[in-house]
């Protein structure tokens, strides 16, 4: 089994995806003959050719805009943002147009919106964001958020295939330093709306996405070994629709839950998930649920301040210790 | 300026809460190290609670009237920087009871410990008193000593913490039919988790309807309260104040008391024997040794010679001095003898230890010792635990003799009647009967027949009775 990259796995997504149905084309800034700011379509257009990788001038709601109307006509095109925090461009096209169109005119637009978030790569306020929390609250939009390389092929394969408009936010800080062995020839499908459990744990919960799963890993090992505490931890890849089923799980197996995202603590999607929580399984809570997210300001570019403002291992440990010790 | 932390110390190793009954001290007071800032009332003992350092009595959390677990912090102390007290030691560590710095000592001991703690010592039946001159007045009014929570604000997120459970807790608590308040805690500020209610349900707690019983002395519910509560939630019976009626809550004693007193009930076989007993000789002896006895700053009483019959004998009735333990029985090494003291706000039966190894001088001098602190809440932890026999004395207030119920986990207590002239036969000399008046006392002992026979119980009482009509004078 070769290893392979969680950028790689995206790709290899991408180019099964294309090579199985012609429908599916992709289009965005420098994503043909440049190969894609991270080379994540490198070359794509020598094999698809220019038809199907198409290179656009820079205007997310052109790209966002052309590619419902490619997907109104039939095809199932693929937007890149070069870097996902230009995809505010885009929010009106998504939110007013692209969300809407099903409920307003019965149009099916089965499109896919990608592009690198997060930080922890010293990008500074504009190459740095995460922007779920912005799409969480607009109905007829799908988020999902892989974590491994396993998903990052899995989910973008999910996400051509389905028919409604889909968000999908890779993690850049994960694309050269995860690797996995995937088997070749092998049909992975992510199911989008399913969470995964990362780690097995019986005593707290952490429930997380995208690149925070590996730091919440990371705590729940030392819990595990330093304080004999046994974490779950929860990914839960698909934000919306948000799988409440596993989240219910864990909350009930452990009674103690906690939520880890790299974005913005105020208006975050944690203050949803905790919401879901304590109208579904208020009586299983041994504790309250605790947040750990990034502070509430732009995100710096000096290192120190950005390891400062996002999220740590350590401040996951820090907040799972206070709710063990609850 | 340095901020100390004042907390609730630990009174005795089986002792899992406090309550505080009344703040010696204002905010913004100065206080002297040592100083009396504050008053406890735990299972065992009330006590004044010295500050650990000199300052500015900056913060109180814990209101009176609140029950909170050792180790809670009660106030802040603002130090000058000038007295020494280090910033960086912020907790320090109250020394225990004013009287009592030994127990310090045991403060450190784990809540596993405590946990596994018998029940503890509370008090015999009847109101009844070591000293003829003890005060009377059982009335509600003792549960003034602990003030209803004042609502001024005092209450810190900590006390919120250790009050309120989480939904999960209430849930299960709700499913089982366990009060949460009685569970040892062992989250956050003593707070009641998951795993301390799961395991207090494991460990085969009452889990038939729960008895409202009081949150006093959880921990010996758990360790030593068997199954089968007894079911005091019967509609039929149950009080309801009438309009006029006043209703105050049962004072921390009070409950301990209660609880108690039916749980004994509930546990031994209770059967109780009576006997006269001429004490004329006795009266003879105390008469003529009396200022003898005061010279030597002691007073000597009727109940003293009781006390020394009662230890002496013990020692040839091993069945009496004696613990029921399942299926075995614990003959105690040590002669323990419990004292019912009956203060303002309830019962307190400190013990005078190895009583059989003192002088008549000795015993009283140790009982008189033990009640005047009692009443002056002065009492150490150890000095109410460990007692193997109990002594009651219902008749200095004219009770003419009662049948007390066991104090656990011993197996026998005697009670003692009021003291008087009564006409009794006697044969003379020249062989005649005549009635003449003698000093005479009832003494009762009750016992528990699961190990102890009624033969038993008449052997030794007889033995007691026999020293007591014919008291050694080399003795005295």
């Amino acid at each position: 089994m070769p290893e392979v990259t969680y950028l790689e796995a995206l790709r290899q997504g991408l180019q099964e995806e294309m090579r199985r149905d012609e429908r599916v084309f992709i289009l965005g800034e420098d994503v043909g003959t440049y190969g894609g700011a991270f080379k994540v379509t490198e070359g794509f257009v020598e094999e698809f050719g220019a038809g199907r990788i198409i290179d656009t001038p820079i205007a997310e709601a052109a790209i966002v805009g052309a590619a419902a109307g490619a997907a109104h006509m039939g095809l199932r095109p693929v937007a890149e943002m070069q870097f996902i925090d230009f995809i505010s461009c885009a929010y009106d096209m998504l939110t007013n147009y692209v969300a809407t169109a099903r409920y307003r005119a019965g149009l099916p637009t089965p499109m896919v919106v990608r592009g690198p978030c997060g930080g922890y790569v010293r990008g500074g306020p504009f190459h740095s964001q995460n922007p779920e929390a912005a799409f969480l609250h607009t109905p007829g939009l799908k988020i999902v958020c892989p974590a491994t390389a396993r998903d990052a092929k899995g989910l973008i394969k999910a996400a051509i295939r389905d028919d409604d408009p889909v968000l999908y936010f890779e993690h850049k800080y994960l694309y050269r330093r995860i690797k996995e062995n995937l088997p070749e020839g092998e049909e992975i499908v992510t199911p989008i709306g399913k969470a995964r459990l990362a780690r097995e744990g019986k005593d707290l919960s952490i429930i997380t996405w995208s690149a925070m799963v590996w730091k919440a890993l990371e705590a729940a090992e030392k819990m595990e070994k330093e304080d004999g505490v046994s974490v779950e931890v929860l990914d839960l890849r698909t934000l919306l629709p948000m799988d409440d089923e596993a989240i219910l799980a864990t909350v009930k197996k452990t009674n103690k839950v906690m939520i880890a995202h790299e974005d913005t603590r105020t208006g975050g999607v944690a203050g949803e998930i905790t919401a879901r929580i304590n109208e579904s399984a208020f009586e299983w809570l041994d504790g309250p649920i605790f947040r750990v997210t990034a502070a509430d300001v732009p995100l710096p570019y000096a290192p120190t301040l950005e390891d400062y403002v996002l999220p740590q291992t350590d401040d996951i440990l820090k907040v799972a210790r206070k709710l063990a010790a609850y | 300026m340095a901020r100390i932390d004042v907390i609730m110390p630990q009174m005795g190793e089986s002792i899992a809460e406090g309550t505080l009954s009344k703040w010696l001290k204002k905010v913004g007071d100065a206080v002297k190290r040592d100083e009396m800032i504050f008053e406890i009332s735990t299972d065992k003992v009330d006590a004044e609670i010295p500050a650990p350092s000199a300052g500015i009595l900056a913060e109180i959390k814990v209101p009176e009237g609140k029950t909170v677990p050792v180790q809670t912090v009660v106030a802040v102390i603002e130090t000058e920087a000038s007295v020494g007290a280090s910033p960086a030691a912020p907790r320090a560590t109250v020394p225990a009871a004013s009287a009592g710095s030994s127990a310090v000592a045991s403060s450190a001991s784990s809540p596993a410990k405590a946990a596994a703690a018998p029940a503890p010592a509370a008090a015999p039946s009847a109101p009844v008193s070591a000293s003829p001159r003890a005060p009377q007045t059982l009335t509600p009014a003792a549960a003034t000593l602990r003030p209803a929570p004042t609502g001024n604000g005092t209450e810190t997120a900590d006390d919120r913490l250790r009050r309120l459970s989480t939904p999960l807790v209430r849930k299960i608590a709700a499913e089982h039919n366990v009060e949460i308040a009685g569970i040892p805690g062992s989250g956050h500020a003593g707070r009641v988790t998951k795993k301390d209610i799961l395991g207090f349900i494991e460990s085969g707690a009452p889990s038939s309807p729960a008895p409202p019983v009081s949150p006093a002395s959880p921990v010996s519910r758990s360790a030593a309260w068997p199954e089968g509560a007894p079911s005091a939630s019967n509609p039929a019976w149950e009080a309801s104040p009438w309009e006029g009626d006043r209703v105050e809550p049962m004072s921390r004693i009070r409950q301990l008391t209660a609880e108690h007193m039916v749980f004994s009930r509930r546990t031994s076989a209770h059967v109780t024997s009576y006997y006269e007993v001429d004490i004329s000789a006795i009266q003879k002896l105390r008469e003529k040794n009396k200022k003898l006895y005061e010279e030597r700053g002691a007073k000597l009483t009727y109940l003293g010679f009781i006390v020394k019959a009662v230890a002496d004998n013990l020692r040839k009735h091993p069945i009496v001095n004696a613990a029921v333990q399942g299926t075995s029985i614990i003959y105690r090494g040590q002669i323990n003898i419990g004292i019912a003291v009956a203060l303002d706000w309830g019962l307190i039966v400190p013990v005078i230890k190895k009583a059989d190894e003192l002088s008549l001088l000795g015993v009283v001098k140790t009982m008189h010792d033990l009640a005047d602190r009692a009443r002056a809440k002065k009492l150490k932890p150890d000095e109410v635990q460990q007692g193997t026999f109990t002594i009651t004395n219902p008749g200095v207030f004219g009770s003419y003799i009662g049948a007390p119920i066991i104090n656990q986990p011993q197996v026998a207590i005697l009670g003692v009647g009021a003291i008087e002239k009564r006409p009794r036969v006697v044969t003379m000399e020249d062989g005649t009967e005549a009635i003449v008046p003698r000093m005479m006392t009832m003494l009762s002992m009750t016992y528990d027949h699961r190990v102890v026979d009624g033969a038993d119980a008449d052997r030794f009482f007889g033995d007691v009775k026999k020293m007591l009509e014919s008291f050694p004078a080399a003795a005295v």
